[in-house]
């Protein structure tokens, strides 16, 4: 690492570029794929089909986890009726057996559509990493209308292949509204 | 395009989900300046006045409960349930039309569904707090709550797991929350526009900082898709099974009229129908109020009448069922509560009062005519209300004031308190709805500005896929 090219990272978190439309977006960030770049981000307004792929993102670990938060609600939902009803506090009522699994089906299924639910909220916020009040995106001004109707490509200083002449040049020749540098 | 002029004025098709002509920025700014920027009128102030009255009156109510005891309303042998469950199961079944709309229409990609899902999802919790008050206010010790969960205690007791009680403290607090986080996770990106146009540093920062710092990031949309997706597969059986089980609560009993099994769909159906009637009430004046008439268009009008017509028709099948079941079964107390005691005995006008409301009323809705009237929309809402409140009173009422033994009979007479308490929660209910309303957006952005980008990219394949398409290929 350069010591030029070391300072300079220090300063910029990367460079945004901001187009107008959502093809425009996808192929910029398509043709920034193709060239090379992985450590970039693009932001839009609302979700775009098939942007995430033209990041080269493909890993969504929400569906398993929702999937294992659902199984463990429903097991404990279960476990918890079973341990109460059988072992910590048997009781005769009407005769029916200790284990009466078919009046526990009702809780065990509120307690797996729970763990699911809490899984998918509170495992999103995690791998997303929010909740972060601060970004450096949020510095440059135009991004608020990045929740508005402007789409933004953001490729990161941290980048092997980030330079700034050249992302810059690479950028442009994407035909972007603007190119903001992001600092931090 | 000549030709594609002919062909839309021969086959006219439904009306559009949103008035053409709408872009990103447009949606945007119109439902986020309602929040921010609009001052607060006339109608909103009266609304808010009449909420926050009624909200007193039920602070006195629950104060008067409180020291006083349930005796101060009018529940007693042999009528124990009286208008506390009546509220409660007509709440709940209120909410049940906010998730219908958010989950089920959501995954069976009905795209009309996003102009109302929002406030749809708020009236949810909203009716749902009011529902949870009853059960609670109606335990008679209502600081004592917390005996319901199982949680280690020095007493060593637990629930009693066999109980369709237990499984609905299980099921309304679950479909609570599930319903708070299906609402909240639909508003983040909401929130994140509302922190970028907000002015003042106040509104930035209570916005901001609900937003938790979201930025509208690719990845971040991906796993919040799935994550929507996913609560909204979820919340699907979940909200049968919710009204299922308040079914349970009566099915599983021994009481003339409610040990049946036709009871957990029609209570369902039943629900959706109380419930799409809500949606149509609030959204007739909140349209017209806020002049939101190019996203909540006469499309979804008719949608929700049509819908009221099918679920007052199975609603109407469910009370034809239980007639004939009545007969059909040859029980001597089911056949008299059915062909004798709620047609012609004690709480007759109850009863044909709510078939009137719930089956003759929805029929109205065949008719293209009927569905496209606003002001005739509103007021057959307003009459399903009554009457899908009128059938919780009857099921409650005439099977336990008139069971088995005639030497136990007795009529039922709610108090000033029972109808305070009920006024009360209606002024909970138009509070935190009218705060809503100030406060938060009433209407998806995100959501719509994807609506719009969809309607673009169909229309822009419609007309034959032109260069505006980048990867488009030339058939």
């Amino acid at each position: 690492m350069s010591d030029e090219r070391g300072v300079e990272n220090h300063d910029v978190y990367g460079l945004m570029a901001e187009f107008d439309g959502v093809a425009h977006l996808i192929e910029a960030t398509q043709s920034a794929y193709d060239h090379g770049f992985r450590l970039m981000e693009a932001y839009t307004p609302f979700p775009v089909e098939g942007l995430d792929l033209a990041l080269g993102y493909y890993r969504n670990k929400v569906p398993r986890t929702v999937f294992a938060g659902a199984v463990l609600g429903g097991i404990g939902g279960f476990l918890l009726q079973c341990w109460s009803a059988i072992w910590y506090y048997p009781h005769n009522i009407a005769g029916k057996p200790l284990y009466s699994w078919p009046a526990f089906i009702p809780i065990t299924f509120e307690m797996a559509v729970l763990g699911g639910a809490l899984s998918a909220v509170f495992g999103m916020l995690y791998f997303n990493g929010l909740p972060r009040l601060y970004h450096p995106v949020f510095n440059v001004p135009e991004f608020v209308q990045a929740s508005n109707d402007r789409f933004f490509l953001c490729i990161q200083s941290r980048d092997p292949l980030f330079d700034p002449k050249e992302t810059l040049s690479f950028l442009e020749s994407r035909g972007p509204r603007v190119i903001s540098v992001v600092p931090y | 395009m000549a030709e594609l002029k002919h062909k839309e004025d021969r086959r006219p098709g439904p009306p559009p989900v949103l008035a053409p002509g709408h872009t990103f920025g447009s949606v945007t700014s119109k439902i986020s300046s309602l929040v921010l920027t609009d001052p607060y009128d006339w109608r909103w102030a009266i609304g808010m006045g009449i909420g926050s009255s009624l909200l007193l009156l039920f602070a006195v109510a629950v104060v008067q409960l409180l020291l006083r005891g349930i005796g101060i309303w009018g529940v007693n042998v042999p009528v124990m349930w009286g208008l506390a469950i009546i509220n409660f199961v007509w709440w709940i079944g209120i909410g049940h039309a906010g998730t219908l709309i958010s989950a089920i229409l959501l995954l069976l990609k009905q795209e009309w569904r996003t102009s109302i899902n929002r406030f749809a999802e708020a009236m949810t919790l909203f009716a749902v707090a009011c529902a949870g008050v009853f059960p609670l206010l109606h335990m008679g010790r209502p600081w004592k709550f917390y005996w319901l969960l199982p949680y280690p205690n020095t007493m060593a007791l637990l629930p009693q797991w066999r109980s369709p009680l237990v499984w609905d403290v299980f099921a309304v607090s679950t479909y609570a929350s599930v319903s708070v986080m299906f609402w909240y996770v639909g508003l983040i990106p909401d929130l994140a526009t509302l922190r970028d146009r907000a002015i003042s540093r106040p509104a930035q920062l209570i916005y901001g900082s609900l937003a938790l710092g979201w930025r509208g990031s690719a990845r971040h949309w991906a796993r919040y898709k799935s994550a929507y997706m996913l609560l909204a597969a979820l919340a699907t059986p979940l909200v049968v099974s919710v009204h299922t089980v308040v079914s349970f609560d009566f099915a599983a009993s021994v009481i003339p009229g409610w040990h049946t099994t036709i009871f957990p769909p029609y209570f369902v159906a039943g629900a959706i129908f109380s419930g799409f009637a809500m949606v149509v009430t609030l959204c007739v004046p909140l349209r017209a109020a806020y002049g939101l008439h190019d996203f909540i268009t006469d499309r979804h009008l008719d949608n929700m009448a049509k819908i009221l017509l099918v679920t007052g028709s199975i609603v109407g099948y469910g009370y034809a069922m239980e007639f004939f079941i009545a007969w059909y079964s040859a029980n001597p107390y089911e056949g008299f509560l059915f062909l004798e005691a709620r047609p012609f005995g004690w709480y007759a006008n109850a009863y044909r009062t709510m078939i009137f409301c719930n089956v003759l009323i929805p029929q109205l809705f065949w008719f293209p005519a009927c569905r496209r009237n606003v002001m005739l929309l509103w007021i057959c809402s307003l009459i399903v209300n009554v009457g899908m409140w009128l059938e919780r009173y009857v099921i409650v009422i005439t099977s336990t004031s008139q069971d088995f033994l005639p030497s136990s009979w007795a009529m039922y007479y709610p108090t000033f308190w029972d109808w305070a308490t009920f006024l009360g929660t209606i002024g909970l209910f138009l509070f935190l709805m009218f705060l809503f309303i100030r406060f938060l957006p009433v209407i998806a952005i995100a959501e719509m500005r994807e609506l719009v980008h969809e309607t673009d990219h169909h229309a822009a394949r419609e007309r034959g896929l032109p260069a505006g398409e980048p990867h488009g290929e030339a058939r």
